[in-house]
């Protein structure tokens, strides 16, 4: 059966090079190519290819936004100029990714490891997302799909998170949005200078908070700037200790 | 060998100095009891003083055994006093000499006590001023260290995002294209063996800014296709102007990465270079997405290129960069000097 696969790359030279390496190894069909991160979620939404060869750096949203937002994800082979930042090795999720330029060998190398996992049980695209980015780098926005849409939510622009069994719910400009991911995956991805764990269920943009109440004899609330209050547990109420001191 | 004896003119300037501390010195030689005549006073004061003077320069030898910062205090001290003892007693010494040969010698008693203060006095001074120099040069050495790690760490800084994406494309091309992979290869070894020249030298000449800029814009012009457009407008009065080497090459990196990469559909660059009323007035502009992430190392390029104009050119040399929409600016302006 031949590899149903899409290439994602911006640049025309490089997705001609993995066109070329897929003809040579042979038993794949290339189904879509893609020049930007929207093309690449909107075509491997509608074409639910088996691979996908992911460049990590492109216009508008880049390779780690691409794979949140596929859902159920497919295999996908990374594919980067250079290891800035110390990329993780995939061992876990067996994604594998290729450095620039690479040689036919090693494509057929990565081509082996992806069939192999072909069907296997996939964690949710979001997990293997935050699984797949460099630990240590921050994130500076969420992206969120809502149907056929992308939505770009900047950190700073972000609210508070809350946790909704198996989703999280993104609080911002007014507006919910419901995203595929644990609190626990998203906490680690987040800046702890900028955001709180203050609950079981949320996390907070601390500067969002207007002020700390209690609430019960031996609970508390956070209340934001727009008057949402938010419950506060114990061991929330310690970090936030820890970023502003003793005396709140 | 000191650096006042190494130059005629400060030597010369020096033993100036001195003649003029020697009148001094007369003068208060004739103060106690006023049994000198100023004839006799400057006959012993001014060979004095010439005598010191050349002593007063050997602290420089001692200072550098003894530098302020590591040496212990004690050890500091006890070196300098025991050297301006020795060349106080030097300096009484030759004064008693000079009484001796003028057969002025008791009358010169009386001014031995305030001989010697002005002797250690002088002696310690010179070593005060000595660690002065010292203190001066070594910050002169810092700063030119720093310019040159500078200028180092921007030749390491060769974008190897740059350098493995071009090398991706002339893998692609190889096959495909055979005379284009050649022709980056070639664009891309030129912009490296320049960017590496150019690196090495204080000044450069403007026109070698454009080809090194040129050559890597061919580079990113095969990488990009028509996702990248150049407009390059040069003034030709204004080749010849001196810069520091690699002010123009980061901010035309910057507007590819931050700007043209950015944009599904690509845009233009444009890089324009004037002289204008004795000025060197280089803009370089692009579009960019303003709702990419803020670039990790913003402006760090920018900042690079500012504080080397600024080493320059002082509150002449201006790098000016803002972002205005979808359009990013960067505005160079400093004086054109032709020699160095």
């Amino acid at each position: 059966m031949n590899l149903r696969t899409v290439i994602v790359d911006d640049e025309e030279l490089a997705r001609q090079l993995l066109r070329e390496y897929a003809w040579e190894a042979g038993g794949m069909e290339v189904v879509a190519e893609c020049g930007n991160g929207f093309d690449a979620v909107k075509a491997i939404g509608e074409l639910k290819p088996d691979l996908v060869f992911l460049d990590v750096q492109m216009p508008k949203l880049d390779g780690f936004e691409v794979l949140e937002l596929l859902d159920p994800p497919p295999a996908v082979i990374f594919v980067t100029a250079f290891d800035q930042y110390a990329m993780r090795a995939f061992d876990a999720h067996a994604v594998d990714y290729l450095l620039k330029p690479f040689h036919l060998d090693r494509f057929k190398t990565a081509l082996e490891r992806a069939r192999k996992r072909l069907g296997q049980a996939q964690p949710p695209a979001a997990e293997l997302a935050a699984a797949a980015r460099p630990p240590g780098q921050k994130l500076e926005r969420v992206v969120v799909k809502d149907g056929s849409k992308v939505h770009i939510i900047p950190i700073a622009k972000l609210d508070y998170v809350e946790a909704q069994d198996d989703y999280i719910a993104l609080r911002s400009d007014k507006k919910n949005y419901l995203k595929q991911q644990t609190i626990s995956s998203i906490e680690g991805q987040l800046d702890p200078a900028r955001f709180a764990r203050i609950h079981r269920s949320y996390i907070v943009n601390l500067e969002r908070i207007a002020r700390i109440e209690p609430y019960t004899k031996d609970s508390r609330v956070v209340v934001l700037h727009d008057g949402t209050q938010l419950p506060v547990s114990r061991s929330g109420h310690a970090r936030l200790k820890t970023v502003w001191g003793e005396d709140i | 060998m000191h650096p006042v004896l190494r130059n005629p003119k400060w030597l010369a300037q020096y033993v100036a100095v001195w003649l003029g501390l020697g009148y001094m010195l007369a003068a208060l030689l004739r103060v106690p009891g006023g049994a000198l005549s100023w004839r006799d006073a400057l006959a012993v004061a001014v060979p004095l003083c010439l005598f010191f003077a050349f002593v007063c320069l050997t602290p420089w030898y001692m200072c550098r055994q003894l530098p302020l910062v590591s040496a212990n205090g004690l050890k500091m001290a006890v070196s300098h006093a025991s050297a301006a003892i020795l060349a106080t007693a030097l300096w009484i010494g030759l004064a008693r000499a000079i009484g001796y040969v003028f057969e002025i010698g008791s009358r010169l008693d009386a001014a031995i006590t305030p001989l010697i203060a002005v002797g250690l006095l002088l002696y310690l001074l010179s070593v005060a001023l000595h660690y002065m120099m010292l203190a001066f040069e070594t910050s002169r050495q810092a700063a030119l260290g720093a310019r040159d790690a500078e200028l180092r760490a921007l030749k390491a800084q060769i974008n190897p995002h740059f350098l493995f994406n071009s090398l991706n494309s002339i893998t692609a091309l190889t096959t495909s294209d055979p005379g284009r992979a050649r022709e980056m290869c070639i664009r891309l070894a030129e912009f490296l063996r320049n960017t590496l020249g150019l690196g090495e030298r204080e000044s450069v000449a403007w026109h070698e800014e454009l080809d090194l800029a040129q050559a890597y814009l061919d580079v990113e012009q095969i990488r990009f296709g028509s996702r990248l457009q150049v407009e390059m407008h040069v003034d030709e009065q204004c080749a010849d102007c001196l810069v520091p080497p690699l002010v123009l090459q980061p901010l035309v990196e910057n507007a590819v990465k931050h700007g043209v990469a950015t944009l599904v559909n690509g845009g233009s660059i444009r890089v324009d270079s004037r002289l204008r009323d004795g000025q060197l007035r280089v803009t370089v502009e692009n579009c960019f997405d303003p709702e990419s992430p803020a670039p990790r190392r913003h402006g760090m390029g920018l900042r690079n290129v500012r504080s080397r104009l600024e080493t320059r050119f002082g509150s002449a040399g201006r790098l000016a960069a803002r972002a205005d929409g979808n359009t990013f600016r960067a505005e160079i302006s400093v004086p054109c000097q032709l020699t160095d």
